[in-house]
């Protein structure tokens, strides 16, 4: 035998799953959202988006090279996080800011801690929650979705807000619930209503959340256990005192409750790794969403809450540490 | 059938099971070598001392080398000749182990039995052990534990469970099912001798099911013999012991433990094969069933070896490399052993020579760990190899050891899944060797 043997640990063989791979199904299930984004608000949409992922990769390329970092630009990991920052930002906002929000997902919320697989916090929901402190008025200015089939007397009703953002508004002005909301919750769903690029439309993310669920590329505990905690104490507040509280589905299907459960609290990197872990994280995700909407001094608490639960990943993995086979109880 | 309600073990994968490479092919006998380097240890346990020295001759069933001490196996040899050398020799653990080499000699190579034992069932059981220990009978699925030692467990531990382990989860291997088809009748003897020996109340026979034939094979065979067979879903590694006997009796082997604390013991179907051998013709372990398969050799054939034969010979009677050289591995492709070097012989453990192209095999460059978290979900032992991968790269042992490092059994489950493609077994292989020394090294202080 002339050619040498390949020599290795066992095992031979390796499912064909890769980072690219998982990354790019990530995208192909965030093409529903991004459509109906660029459906809703044109052109201003698709810039955001190509700016982000523009800057984004360049801002790797360039952190990479000055820590004399291998590059590593094509596993998709930067567009992810490229497209979920856009997909969280207002159609309105001007592209410079789109820039400074890819710098600080990508070189603050990422590289500085080593790269993918380092980082603590979603590094997109870093990105949008600097513009969001830093530039509050240009990231609370929405614009309306200006195809045919949005309906014209919603939007003047709304006035330039989000329907959380406008509840909000109302409740702290009259302190009580307006007797109509600005949209029903046909058109929440669908995606008729005011809000950033991405988080428009439930139904273009919950078939998202589909594919990867059915790819097992998400868990699907985290969304359920995020989405399911934030109904279950918007119902209770609602049940209590409806004139007051919005009702629950409002709350489920405006924001971005949907992105952020499906598409950033189940961040690979970000979120626990035990089943036990992803439920805890889950719940403790929609109980700070549910707050900060109910009590918060901001219509939206998605960003912060599952940023702040990053924070705990570590413990969470410490405290649900699974029970072993054959597991000996000392007693 | 029995139906049977089977518990399920955490985790585990679904890897393609390749078998269709050699299914359907009979077991045939492989030449005799002209050369056999047989190994004094290819058991776990003691070495075996060796009864020959250079210039002796020896026939074919021979014992060539004594168990030394309880947990050790006889070595035979497997075929007539002149001793050669005893010296250390290229082994399938990638070191050089003592091997006793025989140049075959004369025509004389088929062993002879001395009478036929008919009526071992009617013989006080524990009086069947010593024909197992004499003939050197070792776990044949791969892991090597000598036989007559599961077989003698403690007053203190009733056995009262049999699991013939018929599931061969190893993608590629097909010797344990060729020898289901082919040998059904001498296989259901091998399992009333064990069960004799072991006075149980409960014996099955677990066969994946992937392998229709020979479980409609088995169970019209076992009718009216109180043995259950019975078809597993397929999930790797569904064959493990302890993942087995979960299956069927619902109850977890203890972390450090052994099948027998829970009453349970489980015999691979090749040792069944060789068990019957063995009490019904005295004839000893010298040969063994194993599957020559893989995309890079160019006849894949079930084959009858002799132990001691070389590779070597086995890769040439199969027609050699079909494509450029990647992988030589003895056993399965998710836990054989890779080879660097095709002189080593076939052994007692060996259940397959699985030969993977160049294109096949990587190389893969890891990446550092994205939290994914799949390796948790497939581990079949609860364990989290993420973070044992985490502990092992950065020396970290005792956090390792914290984290039940060595509960692992090694299955590949973790770094077949992971897609940052980290060698997780590798890590957690050096991390266990590193804290098994340090424990030595505290013992001898």
């Amino acid at each position: 035998m002339n050619d040498p043997l390949i020599l290795s640990s066992s095992p031979h063989i390796n499912s064909r799953e890769t980072i690219p791979s998982l990354m790019l199904h990530v995208c192909l299930a965030l093409l529903p959202a991004i459509l109906i984004g660029i459906y809703s608000f044109g052109l201003d949409a698709l810039w955001i988006i190509l700016v982000s992922i523009v800057f984004s990769l360049l801002f790797e390329a360039a952190t990479q090279k000055l820590m004399k970092r291998p590059l590593s630009i094509l596993d998709g990991s930067a567009l992810v996080t490229a497209i979920l920052l856009a997909l969280n930002l207002p159609p309105t906002i001007p592209l410079w800011m789109v820039i400074i929000g890819a710098f600080f997902a990508i070189v603050i919320g990422k590289q500085v801690y080593g790269g993918l697989g380092h980082n603590p916090f979603n590094p997109a929901l870093v990105g949008r929650v600097v513009l969001l402190i830093s530039f509050p008025a240009q990231m609370t200015r929405w614009a309306f979705p200006s195809h045919p089939i949005f309906s014209r007397a919603a939007a003047d009703a709304l006035s330039g807000a989000t329907p959380l953002g406008w509840v909000k508004t109302h409740l702290m002005s009259h302190g009580q619930l307006p007797s109509v909301l600005p949209f029903n919750l046909q058109q929440l769903f669908l995606g008729q209503s005011g809000g950033c690029i991405g988080e428009i439309s439930a139904l273009a993310l919950l078939i998202g959340g589909i594919y990867l669920t059915w790819k097992k590329i998400i868990p699907w505990v985290i969304p359920l256990a995020f989405i399911g905690t934030t109904f279950f104490i918007t119902s209770l507040f609602w049940l209590i005192s409806p004139g007051h509280f919005i009702n629950p589905l409002y709350h489920l299907f405006s924001g971005g409750l949907f992105l952020g459960a499906i598409f950033m609290a189940t961040d690979l990197v970000t979120t626990p790794v035990t089943r036990a872990g992803m439920i805890l994280f889950g719940i403790g995700c929609g109980v700070l969403t549910a707050v900060i909407r109910l009590f918060g001094g901001y219509p939206e608490g998605v960003s912060f809450a599952i940023l702040l639960m990053n924070a705990v990943t570590p413990l969470l993995d410490r405290w649900t540490r699974p029970k072993i086979f054959g597991e000996v109880r000392k007693s | 059938m029995k139906n049977l309600i089977l518990h399920h073990f955490p985790g585990g994968i679904h890897p393609r099971d390749e078998k269709s490479l050699t299914e359907h092919l009979p077991i045939e006998d492989a030449p005799i070598p002209s050369r056999v380097f047989i190994p004094i240890s290819q058991h776990i346990g003691a070495p075996a001392e060796p009864l020959v020295k250079p210039g002796d001759n020896v026939t074919v069933g021979d014992k060539i080398a004594e168990a030394r001490g309880f947990v050790s196996a006889n070595i035979h040899a497997s075929v007539t000749g002149i001793v050669r050398s005893i010296k250390p020799y290229p082994n399938a653990t990638g070191r050089k182990a003592t091997a006793i080499e025989i140049e075959t000699r004369g025509d004389n190579q088929t062993f002879t039995p001395e009478k036929e034992r008919k009526d071992a069932l009617s013989l006080p059981p524990q009086t069947l052990i010593p024909f197992i220990r004499e003939a050197g009978i070792v776990g044949m699925g791969g892991a090597t534990f000598p036989t007559h030692v599961k077989l003698s467990p403690p007053e203190n531990k009733p056995i009262h469970t049999l699991i013939i382990n018929g599931v061969e989860c190893e993608p590629f291997l097909t010797a344990d099912h060729r020898l289901m088809l082919e040998f059904t009748p001498e296989i259901l003897e091998g399992i009333q001798y064990l069960r004799h020996v072991l006075g149980c109340n409960f014996t099955y026979m677990a066969i994946e099911s992937n392998k229709p034939d020979a479980i409609d094979l088995m169970d019209q065979a076992s009718r009216g013999r109180k043995i259950h067979v019975i078809s597993l879903p397929m999930r790797y590694p569904q064959g493990a012991e302890k993942q087995l006997i979960k299956t069927i009796v619902g109850k977890e082997v203890p972390s450090g433990g052994l099948p027998m604390d829970v009453g349970a013991v489980v015999q691979n179907v090749g040792s069944t094969f060789a068990i019957y051998e063995a009490i019904r013709w005295g004839k000893p372990l010298i040969e063994r069933v194993t599957t020559v398969t893989g995309r890079g050799i160019t006849t894949p054939k079930n084959l009858r070896i002799r132990i001691g034969t070389p590779v070597k010979d086995i890769l040439e009677l199969c027609g050699g490399w079909r494509e450029s050289p990647g992988k030589l591995i003895l056993g399965g492709p998710m836990m054989g052993m890779n080879q660097y070097d095709d002189s080593i012989p076939v052994t007692k453990g060996t259940s397959g020579i699985l030969l993977l192209p160049s294109e096949d095999v990587g190389p893969y460059h890891p990446h550092t760990c994205i939290r994914c978290g799949k390796c948790v979900t497939v581990c079949p032992m609860g364990l989290l190899p993420n973070y044992l991968g985490v502990f092992s790269e950065h020396a970290r042992f005792t956090d390792a050891e914290r984290y039940n490092l060595l509960d692992c059994i090694e299955c590949g489950s973790c770094t077949f899944s992971c897609p940052a493609k980290r060698p997780l077994v590798q890590l957690i292989r050096y991390a266990k060797g590193e804290v098994l020394r340090r424990r030595k090294k505290a013992a001898a202080k």
